[in-house]
């Protein structure tokens, strides 16, 4: 099909006030009477607050307020706390000061005496699991999001009987399966069996979460720091003790979030209930030190996998279990993600997955960019190489006979379920004819002095959308369509790129269009966060029921006016034209002011009964000011949507140093039908980038003894620097449209990164003929030990090292 | 527990000499020279260290500039790294300098961090720095060389209590230079040997150098003797920026017809002070540029190592650098 707009490249509004400096995030903001707040930060990974004597902080001059545990909502267990009085990580925030400025609240936070009872605290899931040891929590070592906190110990045997440096595998909290295993691995060829751990690691958001709130006439008003935009609003109501009619989000801009920032997070609230308790506006600047605390990190797994192959490649059964350290509270699901990632990348044709989500004295988690799936890619793609050189198989051959087409099936939950599209095949076929693989693939092994040459292919998968949010757009008197976005704007600008659907829709200019969104006062829809790679479908679909919905208005506003029925006319250019008589028209404008006169349906007065509350509330703030189109999503969405990717890289390794430098590196997204090449183009990049993070460099590192990190900052967690970066990289589409998507898109912004990591893994087994490290990530020391035939200084099993 | 955020404290930035000096008398111990700030600040921030007055030497002009003199160049210890690093006289003569001033961090930290500031920079052991009250940090314990500590960054040599590495890409070009440091304080002026200059913690636990809290370190003489001789640094780090060196090798060689006739060279990140690896010269010195003689210095350069838990690897890598070193100048 071809559009006006979709698949063309444009410049987001927001672009030119982030380049320039002017574009404001949380931080920016002041209030008349404005204070600043600090935390006072547990330095015990694990204690019980006894006592608190303020008395000098509050003597202090300058020293307004404090606020502790005792003074906010409480949730229950394992949920993030907003303070604690039973700090569950180092870093944790026990209390809160307010003053007239932040070096007196500092200093305030310092004078205070906080007595604290230690307790026992653990950073490796499997020390917990062990008889008798010790437990994150005083009521529990097992829990996760949607899984209640509990007891779970293995026996001794358990461990005793994996031996060393094998994945114990006791009593798992969740399992699943299909098909019939055994017989699965008697028909295999190669049956491997590999333990592994991949590294949990802090999100390292550029913006760290500052926030600032007041309240006025009833109302919160809250300068927070998000990626999504109304979907927080039930969410951080509930953590103020408001509803979500009385909160006021003003969050325009997000300085990275990565899923940290994906969900309402309680750190947000603490100033807007400092300020409801001390009666003035409070600032909360969270700095970098602070971050690397309360900005959440990705789960790390400690896995085994056993994976059956057919002399021909096809995967007949695999066996995977998953212990997930899940940080002390609710943290995220990655550990169900890591089978679902499985069942749809390899379609086993008989599958068990099993998980335990345990529990740490290590900062909260959440979800991080493809959580459990990228971490799954990374474990599993390095281990179907080995069946591939065991078998003598072409590594793109291997993955392209188990790669899903659109008949393809994923773990659904309940059973295996289907996909409204996918085109990994496709994506394995077009990176490898753009990247060249079957020459490349001869460069593999070859050595120049000291430096080998190595190529390798990686996948991932993460879901790519949902359905049943709304749509809220208005056709003005001045004859500008202004389109309501409520998914919030994470940094990647798909709020503007599935935005344009509407002007698609409605043949209107783009010059033309004003995104109202990042302000709650401004009349957003209901929509789900920017999360869940699912932004590019899901908006599209409720932005298309908004528009659609419009243009039914503007054509029967026309044959009210100027007779005939509404399949009479038609749309063009800004205006609604009789389809034979083209004398009978009216412009966009004339429309609108038309639809205020109506009333009604027309100028938003009456609303459709299956919208959402904050959407009927919205759509009521701007009733009655121009036509407004206002729809919930319903069109069919009877399957997964999966966003899949493909990665080609070629590297080489110095074996002297372990250093490495990729050489080239191809990024191929099957995201549907393409929105907008250019910010496409950009999460591939940008994925990849993350994904040499995952790879060969970030991990928490943590001294078992002291429960104390040793990789708080920037410069010791060591994300990929400019120099780091490949010499070359490109990034291409499939852009074949997805089938239940008004225009065929879908998300793609999370497997990009997982495909890249795994890449770039089998790239380094590869240069070095195969050896498997069966962790992330693979630092120089390791690539260097391994080159001089040197045991590597970790145990198979250990975490959070370095 | 305060995150990332100083405390206050006295802020002097005296524009002459004898102004710091007297400061550094009044305060003693209490005392801070801060010259570019990126060691220090770091300390302020995380109110590990907490100096009642920080002395802030970046104003005083004599501690600046590169000039050249009779034997050799010399240059402000407050010259900035980016100086350094593309001064054309320093490019030409004194490459070593050059390569590793610009291997240091990043740029932004380049254009700020001097070349004095570099060199007598602080250790980076994360215990330390977290604020442990370890040897260094006058306590009794090192928590970084336990069975579970996690010190892949610390030493293979000279262990004494501390475990910390010197960080600094400069320190091991100024021990090859054989440069001479020159230190002032309100009762004169001594010069030290480069060499002498870092000091381990069998000298001192809780310092990195010689500098007395009321001295400061005025000017890097760099002698002729290295002048225009084959160069070599490299540098590994996990990042190719804004990182520290795991292992770093600089040197500096005269060969005569395929013969090394003088070499000196010397390795960062694997002892607390630069190490010198005057078994290597001798080993090497009047012997063919070869692959063999390549591997009898990497050989002899990690002679007598120990590693801790986590570092085996320096080993390695430390013996193929001296390689490289001695192969490829």
């Amino acid at each position: 099909m071809s559009y006006k707009l979709i698949g063309k490249n444009f410049t987001p509004p927001d672009v030119a006030a982030k380049v320039t400096g002017k574009a404001k995030y949380s931080e920016d903001f002041r209030a008349e009477g404005m204070l600043f707040c600090k935390l006072l930060l547990s330095p015990m990974p694990h204690a019980r607050v006894r006592n608190i004597d303020a008395s000098e902080a509050l003597k202090m001059e300058g020293v307004v307020g404090i606020m502790t545990a005792d003074d906010v909502p409480k949730f229950p267990d394992p949920a993030n706390p907003i303070l604690t009085n039973e700090p569950l990580y180092v870093g944790e925030p026990i209390l809160a000061v307010a003053a007239i400025n932040e070096s007196i609240a500092a200093d305030a936070v310092e004078k205070i005496k906080v007595d604290l009872q230690p307790l026992p605290f653990v950073t490796d899931p499997l020390t917990s699991l062990y008889p008798g040891g010790p437990d994150a929590r005083t009521n529990g070592n097992v829990a996760n999001a949607r899984l209640k906190l509990q007891t779970i110990k293995w026996t001794a045997k358990d461990f005793a009987k994996a031996g060393e440096g094998k994945l114990p595998m006791g009593k798992p909290a969740e399992e699943w399966s299909y098909g019939d295993l055994e017989a699965g691995f008697k028909d295999a060829k190669v049956v491997l069996d590999e333990t592994f751990v991949t590294a949990g690691y802090p999100h390292h958001s550029q913006e760290p979460r500052s926030a600032m709130a007041y309240w006025q006439n009833g109302k919160c008003y809250l300068h927070g720091s998000t990626q999504s935009g109304t979907f927080n609003y039930p969410f951080l109501a509930k953590f103020i003790g408001i509803k979500p009619q009385q909160l006021v989000l003003i969050a325009e801009n997000c300085g990275g979030g990565f899923g940290s920032k994906g969900g309402a997070y309680p750190v947000m609230v603490i100033p807007a209930l400092m300020s409801k308790k001390v009666g003035r506006p409070v600032m909360m600047r969270i700095n970098r030190g602070e971050e690397y605390y309360v900005g959440f990190g990705r789960p790390g797994f400690q896995g085994r996998v056993k994976m059956g192959f057919r002399e021909d490649g096809r995967i007949t059964a695999v066996d995977l279990y998953i212990v997930h350290d899940n940080g002390p509270n609710q943290g995220f699901w990655d550990f169900r993600n890591a089978g679902t990632a499985m069942s749809i990348v390899y379609q086993p044709l008989a599958m068990r997955w099993r998980g335990i989500s345990v529990l740490t004295n290590t900062p909260p988690r959440t979800a991080q960019r493809g959580p459990g799936e990228n971490q799954t890619a990374a474990a599993i793609e390095p281990i179907v190489d080995k069946a591939a050189r065991q078998l003598g198989l072409d590594r793109l051959a291997i993955r392209r006979i188990n790669a899903p087409d659109n008949t393809g099936k994923i773990w659904s939950g309940k059973g295996l379920g289907p996909l409204t599209s996918a085109y990994l095949k496709d994506a394995l076929d077009k990176g490898a004819a753009a990247f060249n693989w079957m020459e490349k693939k001869k460069l593999s092994g070859q050595k120049k002095g000291n430096k080998v040459i190595g190529v390798g292919i990686g996948q991932a998968y993460h879901s790519a959308g949902a359905a049943g949010f709304d749509g809220l757009v208005r056709i003005m008197p001045d004859g500008k369509l202004h389109i309501h976005s409520g998914v919030g704007n994470l940094g990647t600008y798909s709020y503007a790129g599935t935005s344009r659907v509407v002007a698609e829709v409605l043949d209107s200019k783009w010059e033309n269009c004003v995104i109202e969104r990042g302000d709650s006062r401004k009349g957003l829809p209901w929509n789900l966060g920017q999360f869940g790679s699912n932004t590019s479908f899901t908006m599209t679909r409720s932005n298309h029921a908004a528009a659609v919905d419009a243009k039914n208005k503007l054509l029967e506003i026309a044959s009210k006016d100027m007779g005939g029925g509404p399949d009479d006319y038609k749309l063009d250019n800004e205006r609604v034209v009789h389809k034979s008589d083209s004398s009978k028209s009216m412009t966009f404008g004339q429309a609108a002011k038309r639809a205020i006169e109506l009333g009604g349906k027309y100028s938003g007065k009456e609303l459709p009964k299956d919208l959402n509350p904050i959407t009927k509330g919205s759509a009521a703030m701007i009733a009655g000011t121009g036509l407004i189109g206002v729809a919930k999503d319903n069109l069919p969405k009877t399957a997964t949507t999966p966003a899949l990717s493909a990665a080609f890289v070629q590297i080489e390794v110095d074996l002297e140093t372990g250093k490495l430098e990729i050489l080239d590196y191809l990024g191929v997204a099957d995201c549907g039908t393409v929105i907008h090449p250019q910010s496409l183009h950009h999460q591939i990049l940008g994925g990849a980038i993350m994904g040499l993070g995952m790879a060969c460099m970030e991990r928490y590192v943590y001294d078992t003894k002291y429960g104390r990190a040793a990789s708080r900052g920037f410069h010791q967690q060591k994300p990929p620097s400019y120099l780091d970066l490949p010499k070359k990289m490109d990034g291409i589409a499939v852009n074949l449209p997805d089938s239940q998507n008004p225009i065929g898109s879908k998300g793609i912004g999370e497997p990009v990164m997982g495909s890249a990591a795994s890449a770039l893994l089998c790239a380094i087994s590869d240069a070095l003929g195969g050896h498997l490290f069966n962790r992330t990530p693979v630092l120089p020391d390791m690539i260097l030990l391994a080159a001089s035939g040197m045991k590597p200084s970790n145990k198979p099993l250990q975490v959070h090292t370095q | 527990m305060i995150a990332d955020m100083m405390r206050n404290f006295e802020l002097y930035q005296p524009s002459r000499m004898e102004d710091a000096l007297a400061l550094l008398d009044r305060y003693g111990k209490d005392g801070w020279r801060m010259a570019g700030g990126k060691d220090s600040l770091d300390w302020f921030k995380d109110r590990v260290k907490n100096p009642k007055a920080v002395i802030d030497l970046m104003g005083i002009a004599e501690l600046k500039g590169i000039r050249e003199v009779k034997d050799g160049i010399e240059i402000g210890a407050l010259t900035t790294l980016t100086e350094v690093e593309k001064h054309p006289l320093i490019q030409k003569q004194y490459g070593l300098l050059a390569t590793a001033a610009r291997r240091v961090a990043s740029p932004q930290i380049r254009n700020a961090g001097t070349l004095g500031g570099n060199a007598a920079q602080d250790a980076r052991c994360w215990y330390y720095r977290d604020g442990f009250p370890c040897y260094r940090a006058g306590g009794n314990t090192c928590y970084a060389d336990t069975p579970e500590a996690m010190n892949r960054e610390h030493t293979l040599f000279g262990a004494d209590r501390c475990v910390a590495v010197t960080p600094s890409d400069t320190a091991p070009v100024l021990v090859v230079l054989g440069a001479k440091m020159v230190i002032r304080s309100s009762k004169g002026e001594r010069v030290v040997e480069a060499k002498d200059f870092f000091i381990g913690p069998g000298v001192d636990i809780t310092r990195m150098t010689v500098l007395e809290p009321e001295e400061i370190l005025t000017t890097i003489q760099i002698p002729k003797t290295w002048a225009g001789a084959q160069f070599f640094f490299e540098k590994i780090a996990d990042r190719q920026t804004w990182d520290f060196a795991l292992v770093s090798v600089a040197s500096a060689m005269f060969i005569k017809g395929g013969v090394i006739d003088r070499i000196s060279i010397a390795c960062g990140g694997v002892e607390c002070v630069p190490r010198h690896l005057k078994v290597v010269e001798d080993i090497v010195r009047g012997e063919k540029q070869s692959e063999e003689t390549a591997d009898l210095a990497g050989q002899a350069a990690v002679r007598g190592a120990i590693p801790l838990n986590y570092n085996h690897f320096k080993v390695p890598l430390m013996q193929n650098l001296v390689k490289r070193a001695i192969r490829s100048a």
